[in-house]
């Protein structure tokens, strides 16, 4: 099996939170994994991009159109990333609007939750029930379950329950 | 064994460890920050002490990590590439004398910069000093390399670099935790003044010595690049390093080509391997070398017709993306067409400070109340201020104060209608170069506003705590050094101490320094911004908390927009007026006073002791 996903979004919108949970993922499956991340002065609300590659890879970054699946926190990354995503490839976006992409609100469903902390995790479950990722939602539950901080585990749960609910 | 998907950064951390390391020093700096970090948080499971710091600067890091090698323990210092700059007078020298416990230099380079001021390659300055240096392609062989490179050091006694770029760094991969050497060592410093004083009488035969260990180095099998494609015999071959090789595989293997070409990946790219420099000039007519950021194998190679960055087949300047190298190889091997088109970059938003940031009301109190003032500034998170004209020149660590006194001097000596000169620097910063500049500024009669920006913490990098605080690397406690004490005991005879939240006080603060710094007896002013990172939840929970809106008296005039810049006030092209974004907003009031009309409201919402 071999995947390439790239994490578009704003930095303090959680695209490095997500990188975890499918390097993570990755790991739990048996896969070999290698991301990429943005740090630094980047993430002080700029824009940023993460790449995850599952499978047997050496570089861990994604050439432009190679990308089988992009998650897009905001629709703005369309036109700054959306080129990683190839030809047949998945955009999962979240928008309140509609374009070239499976798209979810997934900022007023956060918001419904009470915490616009869970719009990444919404949007991640939206993925997992729209077959763009290599993992099913046990693999993914058991993860969240890990890697988040004790205080935020159920409304990530919760976020990701939401995103896997919606149907379109 | 257990596998554990690691940083690149967290890897290396923990391949120090691993290796029986027992000092690891360091400042913090993207791409390097979580090495230290890692090392804290594995060190727990060697039995031998492992000692962890944050150094106040690079050049004090690798000191001491020098003097903890110097009793045959094994030492590390880990820093980016512009604080090997800090750290060159120990580095170039501890190659002459060498190391007795292992030494090796984890410097992070940043092709591209993502988050740094140059792109400088490190293994060039490694080969300028005459030290070997590692450049690893992945998180786990960079673990690997870490052992390789103590090994290295503690045979011929010399320091030895791992030289990882931010596309290790960052990365992340499934990494095997291997279990902790435990070396057991005691410290043992033997006394040699020929060679811990070394005076110049011995230092001709120091550098023969290190030379001889280079040659040595050079010769060995072990080092010798491996050939990870083709058939040996190909009529082509790539010569390559670090993450720039696992691209240049991944794209032969996408163009089908892994049989056609002979890739060869050097592990230790200076010294190169001597017979391999032979083998490869004898056996093949076309070389491409591709490599980041400066031409360190290439120049080896010693061959003119090999193609690179001197040949400008490969681009002399950023970093190498697989794009790039797709394209490079594609020219090289003669392969037709197909190149992804060059679409047009997309700018995405640019970076700006958190709403709420403390560092933007100072900055909004220094640019309105001297509109022609001049601002020199240097780095960390305020750097953005420059978005809202906070900021004139930033250069590197603690340079603003000497440069803000270098403008003084310039200016005053054509009169003294001088310019308003505020120069802004952070607290960590300001322990980092920050002193010497200001003792020397205070010395030399310069006249200028010092605020230091004191936010409690190392912000840019993750919030590392600075000896202010008090804390160590490890949680426990140090014994805490005070800035005001130190800016006293500079010579400076204003000192003043403001929260920036307040505009008002604030203003009044700068203007009451300005006239100081004007009057017979003037000099340098300080004051001292204080008021912590918002970052730090304890602090955001422990302040006042408004409600902010904007009334329809706004008149779209935009002040706030350009002058104040918080990402939570956002102007509505179609209404033409601001509205508060109430998502993001942290509910400080500080715009309240940057509103000309008064249109920005706030009311107290909670929080505050």
């Amino acid at each position: 099996m071999k995947q390439q996903i790239v994490v578009s979004g704003r930095g303090g919108q959680g695209v490095l939170f997500v990188t975890r949970l499918l390097a993570e993922a990755g790991l739990e499956v048996g896969a070999d994994v290698l991301t990429s991340e943005t740090h630094g002065m980047a993430m002080r609300g700029g824009t940023v991009i993460s790449h995850i590659k599952i499978g047997n890879f050496r570089s861990p970054l994604i050439r432009k159109g190679r990308a089988d699946t992009g998650l897009f926190l905001t629709d703005a990354n369309i036109p700054i990333h959306g080129a990683y995503v190839r030809a047949g490839g998945m955009r999962i976006v979240n928008s309140g609007g509609q374009g070239e992409y499976a798209g979810i609100d997934a900022t007023a469903c956060a918001k419904e939750l009470g915490s616009l902390l869970a719009t990444n995790l919404v949007l991640l479950g939206f993925a997992v029930r729209q077959g763009a990722l290599f993992c099913d939602e046990t693999v993914m539950c058991r993860v969240i379950k890990q890697a988040s901080r004790p205080s935020q585990v159920e409304l990530n749960l919760r976020g990701f329950e939401k995103g896997l609910a919606v149907t379109t | 064994m257990e596998k554990k998907i690691l940083m690149g950064n967290e890897a290396i951390g923990r391949g120090l460890v691993e290796a029986g390391c027992t000092l690891i020093s360091s400042y913090p700096g993207t791409p390097a920050s979580e090495i230290l970090e890692s090392a804290v948080t594995f060190a727990g499971e060697a039995e031998d002490t492992v000692r962890t710091e944050w150094s106040i600067n690079e050049k004090v890091a690798y000191e001491i990590a020098l003097g903890h090698s110097y009793t045959g323990k094994r030492s590390a210092v880990a820093m980016k590439q512009v604080g090997l700059n800090v750290a060159s007078d120990p580095f170039t020298r501890s190659a002459y004398l060498g190391v007795t416990g292992g030494l090796v230099v984890v410097v992070a380079d940043d092709p591209g910069p993502h988050s740094s001021q140059t792109e400088q390659d490190s293994r060039a300055f490694a080969q300028f000093a005459r030290i070997p240096v590692f450049d690893p392609s992945n998180p786990a062989e960079a673990k690997e390399m870490v052992k390789r490179a103590f090994e290295l050091s503690e045979r011929y006694e010399i320091p030895v670099m791992l030289r990882p770029t931010t596309r290790v760094c960052h990365a992340r991969q499934g990494v095997t935790l291997e279990s902790v050497h435990n070396l057991g060592r005691t410290a043992r410093f033997k006394k040699d003044s020929s060679r811990w004083v070394a005076t110049p009488q011995f230092l001709t035969g120091l550098h023969r010595g290190l030379n001889d260990k280079i040659d040595e180095i050079a010769r060995l099998p072990e080092m010798y690049p491996s050939r990870i494609s083709g058939s040996g015999s190909a009529a082509r071959c790539i010569v390559s390093s670090g993450v720039a090789c696992a691209n240049v595989y991944e794209i032969l293997e996408d163009l089908g080509l892994l049989e056609e070409v002979d890739l060869f990946k050097v592990d230790l790219p200076y010294p190169l391997n001597v017979d391999f420099i032979e083998a490869i000039n004898a056996g093949y007519d076309h070389i491409l070398v591709v490599e980041e950021t400066y031409p360190v194998i290439e120049t080896q190679l010693m061959n003119c017709a090999a193609r690179g960055r001197i040949s400008k087949d490969v681009p002399d300047y950023g970093e190498l993306t697989p794009e790039v190298i797709e394209k490079v190889l594609k020219t090289f091997l003669n392969v037709a067409g197909g190149t992804e088109e060059d679409v047009k970059e997309v700018k995405g938003v640019r970076p700006s400070l958190c709403p709420g940031c403390p560092h933007r009301a100072a900055f909004y109190a220094i640019s309105t109340t001297f509109p022609k003032g001049i601002f020199p500034s240097d780095i960390g998170c305020y750097t953005l201020g420059m978005n809202f004209g906070g900021v004139d020149t930033c250069h590197c660590m603690g340079a603003c104060i000497s440069q803000g006194a270098g403008l003084y001097h310039a200016y005053a000596a054509d009169g003294s209608d001088y310019p308003t000169i505020v120069v802004t620097i952070g607290d960590s910063t300001f322990f980092h170069a920050g002193i010497p500049g200001l003792i020397n500024a205070v010395f030399t009669g310069a006249r200028f506003i010092l605020v230091i920006l004191d936010n409690a913490t190392t912000a840019m990098t993750g919030n590392q705590p600075t000896p202010q605080v008090g804390v160590m690397a490890d949680g426990t406690p140090g014994n805490a050094v005070y800035i005001p004490d130190l800016v006293r005991a500079s010579g400076v005879r204003f000192l003043e101490e403001r929260d920036p939240y307040d505009i008002d006080t604030f203003t009044s603060c700068l203007r009451e320094a300005d006239r100081f710094c004007r009057s017979d007896e003037g000099g340098v002013a300080v004051i001292i911004s204080k008021h912590p990172c918002i970052m730090d939840r304890k602090a955001l929970e422990g302040q006042k908390r408004y409600r902010v809106e904007v009334t329809d008296e706004c008149t779209g005039c935009r002040i706030c927009i350009k002058r104040f810049e918080c990402p939570s006030l956002i102007f509505d092209e179609e209404a033409g007026k601001v509205f508060v974004d109430q998502n993001s907003c942290i509910g400080c009031g500080v715009c309240e006073a940057v509103c000309p009309v008064g249109a920005i409201v706030v009311q107290e919402t909670g929080g505050g002791a």
